[in-house]
């Protein structure tokens, strides 16, 4: 039988660090989105609706790349991603901030402490919730943990 | 049973309504069919098997697979999952081959309408297709045999992938709710039958011929439709598993269960197997999450997940494990589920001896893809071909969508499985095409070539492999005259 090349993520569903394209400490300090969408698949909502031309495609089913350098941290692609694969991270001193999608209920309020998790969905302990987006039915939410987890944690449960 | 809260979908409290279940008062809400509000009141065996007595409950919960059939008010063979329950309704377990009542209950006469385009199917491509005509100028009737527009965008929460034109970033139940209004907009030109299925379909001369049931309060009336051109929109089955126990009263097809909890608010049980992970089982295992269900597993015997990695992403970071190379070994439980054994399975999709694992949960869902509807189509002479990649036998058409018989037009899942948008564009080919068949021209041969491309677009990605060659393979038929192998 052919000898099937399966990636792990395909297995399993959980991507690694070694997927992501990274960006540099000094532009996690600045704030980046991490696109966590390694497919092609026909969709292209957050290259349109970046305020400053961040994130490009070459056509529809091409892999969305984020410039680290032009992007903003303005959180708009989070809120728009119809896959919920993208997220702001921010390092600030020792503390990371983590801007993600939630669709749950409830819905932390600014102050909650809340479990952190990550892409397995374990718990990765406290998070401090800054900010709450209630806008649109997928909530975009700010998250504060330590720096070390800042490519980990993808998740919350409040 | 109930939801109550949910992220996405705002379920009010309605007004309640009673009826009466084996001689039983029970209380369902406005909006229930007979079978959700069954399920609202923890009845989940709706009828025994003819032979053997086994307990039976429902499948697909739209209408398309039988298992829900139950007499109401002395008729036999209802099906509850896609009728809406009313007051005072008398509703019977039916344990053994349905009988006429005495009484006679049809003594109306047959109406008949004519009119230039007939679709059957109200999905995101009957839709679509009633629109695109309708903006030709044609004068159209959708036909439906559930109680709402929509199709499956009605049970779809999660927002669409695809680019801005193709509505990506919308939810699907926002999606129907915009296409009916533009329905609506056109109502001079679209003419809207729900509550009523198509039984018949025959081949005329300059028009084809539909003979057609609508439910009424006092009694159902048969109609004759006459249709210059007919659009046939249908959409989809979703496939059985054979297993041990899979005919127990909890084994549902996913879609089934989406319906039950994202159209009527009601939860199909506490704990959910999941069987598949492709979108389909991808998805729904989320939106049971979201739903306050649990999630036990998602098991897919194929050695990778076939649904997006973001899908899968998703359902992972919140603590749901995915099983590849695994599948349902049996189902058990007395009346219904009350558990499953699962078991890891080789290259060849064989269970490995020694692998299986007891499951407790109350809920199994089947997401092992969809088969499209064509049994009307046949009626009409409309030629079929078994073509894997599309889901199964399909009726062979051209690129405008028409088949082999001139005049008849098919479109969306009954053309061949893929997803909604795809749906959406080969309907608004359809609709442009049959009207322009009529002598109507809007611009038609642009709109034409802009699906086209837009088709071409969403099979253009390693996911949309499937379908191309599905498609392709069509085509080859239809210019062919068949497949050989
Ligand atoms: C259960 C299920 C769940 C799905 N979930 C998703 C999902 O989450 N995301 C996604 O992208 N795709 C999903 N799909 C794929 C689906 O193929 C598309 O989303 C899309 O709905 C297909 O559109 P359609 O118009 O061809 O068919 P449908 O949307 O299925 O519409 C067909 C309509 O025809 C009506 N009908 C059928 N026969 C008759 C008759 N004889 N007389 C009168 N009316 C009739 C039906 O009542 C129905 O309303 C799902 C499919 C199914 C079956
Ligand atoms: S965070 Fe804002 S600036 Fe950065 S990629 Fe997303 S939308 Fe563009
Ligand atoms: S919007 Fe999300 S899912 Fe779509 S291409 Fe961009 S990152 Fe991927
Ligand atoms: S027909 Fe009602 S459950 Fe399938």
């Amino acid at each position: 039988m052919e000898v099937l090349h399966i990636k792990n993520y395909e297995k399993t569903g959980v991507l690694s660090i070694s997927n992501l394209r990274l960006p540099t400490d000094d532009q996690l300090k600045k704030g980046v989105a991490i696109i966590e969408c390694v497919q092609e698949i026909p969709c292209n909502p957050c290259v349109a609706v970046c305020p400053v031309n961040a994130i490009s495609m070459e056509d529809i089913n091409d892999l969305p790349k984020a410039d680290f350098n032009k992007c903003t941290s303005c959180r708009q692609c989070v809120g728009i991603c119809p896959g919920l694969a993208i997220f702001v991270v921010k390092v600030k001193d020792e503390k990371a901030l983590i801007t993600l999608p939630y669709e749950f209920l409830p819905i932390p309020k600014v102050g909650d402490i809340v479990t952190a998790l990550d892409r397995d969905g374990n718990s990765k302990g406290d998070a401090k919730v800054v900010k709450v987006n209630q806008k649109e039915k997928t909530r975009v939410i700010t998250i504060e943990v330590s720096k070390d987890l800042a490519m980990e944690v993808r998740n919350i449960r409040v | 049973m109930r939801i109550r809260n949910h992220p996405i979908i705002d379920f009010k409290k309605k007004r309640e309504i009673s009826f009466y279940f084996n001689k039983k008062k029970m209380y369902g809400e406005e909006g229930d069919t007979i079978a959700s509000a069954l399920h609202a009141n923890d009845v989940k065996v709706l009828s025994h098997s003819l032979r053997y007595k086994r307990p039976r409950g429902f499948f697909c919960g739209i209408g398309k697979c039988s298992s829900c059939f139950m007499t109401v008010n002395d008729i036999p063979n209802v099906r509850t999952c896609i009728t809406p329950v009313k007051e005072n309704i008398k509703v019977m377990e039916q344990d053994k081959g349905g009988e006429l009542p005495n009484k006679q209950f049809i003594n109306k006469d047959k109406k008949r309408i004519d009119v230039e385009i007939v679709i059957i199917g109200s999905g995101p491509a009957g839709l679509m297709a009633a629109l695109a005509a309708a903006e030709q100028g044609a004068s159209v009737l959708l036909i439906d045999e559930n109680h709402m527009v929509g199709g499956q965008l009605v049970k779809q929460t999660h927002r669409f992938f695809g680019s801005r034109e193709e509505k990506a970033g919308m939810r699907g139940i926002e999606l129907a709710v915009e296409l009916m209004k533009k329905v609506v907009e056109y109502k001079e030109s679209i003419q809207l039958m729900l509550a009523t299925t198509v039984i018949g379909c025959y081949k005329g001369k300059k028009r084809h011929n539909l003979i057609a049931v609508q439910k009424l309060a006092d009694g159902d009336q048969l109609f004759e439709i006459n249709g210059h051109k007919i659009i046939v929109a249908c959409g989809a089955l979703e496939n059985m598993l054979a297993f041990p126990g899979n005919d127990l009263p909890g084994v549902y097809g996913a879609g089934g269960v989406q319906t039950l909890m994202n159209v009527y608010g009601v939860k199909p049980g506490k704990c959910v197997l999941m069987v598949g992970a492709g979108n389909v089982g991808l998805i729904v295992s989320y939106q049971l999450l979201q739903a306050g269900i649990m999630v036990d597993r998602v098991v897919e015997a194929m050695p990778k997940i076939g649904g997006y990695h973001v899908h899968a992403a998703k359902l992972r970071r919140c603590g749901v494990p995915i099983y590849t190379s695994h599948s349902i070994k049996e189902a058990y439980g007395k009346e219904k589920v009350e558990g499953a054994v699962v078991v890891k399975v080789d290259d060849y999709c064989q269970p490995i001896s020694g692998t299986e694992e007891n499951i407790s949960c109350d809920t199994i869902c089947l997401a092992v893809g969809l088969t499209p509807s064509i049994r009307l189509i046949e009626q009409i002479g409309v030629r079929t071909e078994f073509i894997l990649e599309a889901g199964g036998h399909v009726a062979v058409h051209d690129s405008s969508m028409q088949t082999n018989v001139r005049g008849i037009y098919i479109a969306g899942d009954s053309s061949g499985i893929e997803e909604a948008s795809t749906a959406m564009i080969e309907g608004q080919l359809a609709g442009v095409s049959a009207a322009t068949s009529l002598g109507y021209d809007k611009n038609a041969s642009e709109v034409k070539r802009k699906c086209r491309s837009a088709l071409k677009v969403f099979r253009s990605g390693p996911f949309g492999e499937i379908p191309r060659v599905g498609k392709e393979k069509i085509a080859c038929c239809y210019r062919n005259g068949g497949l050989t192998y």
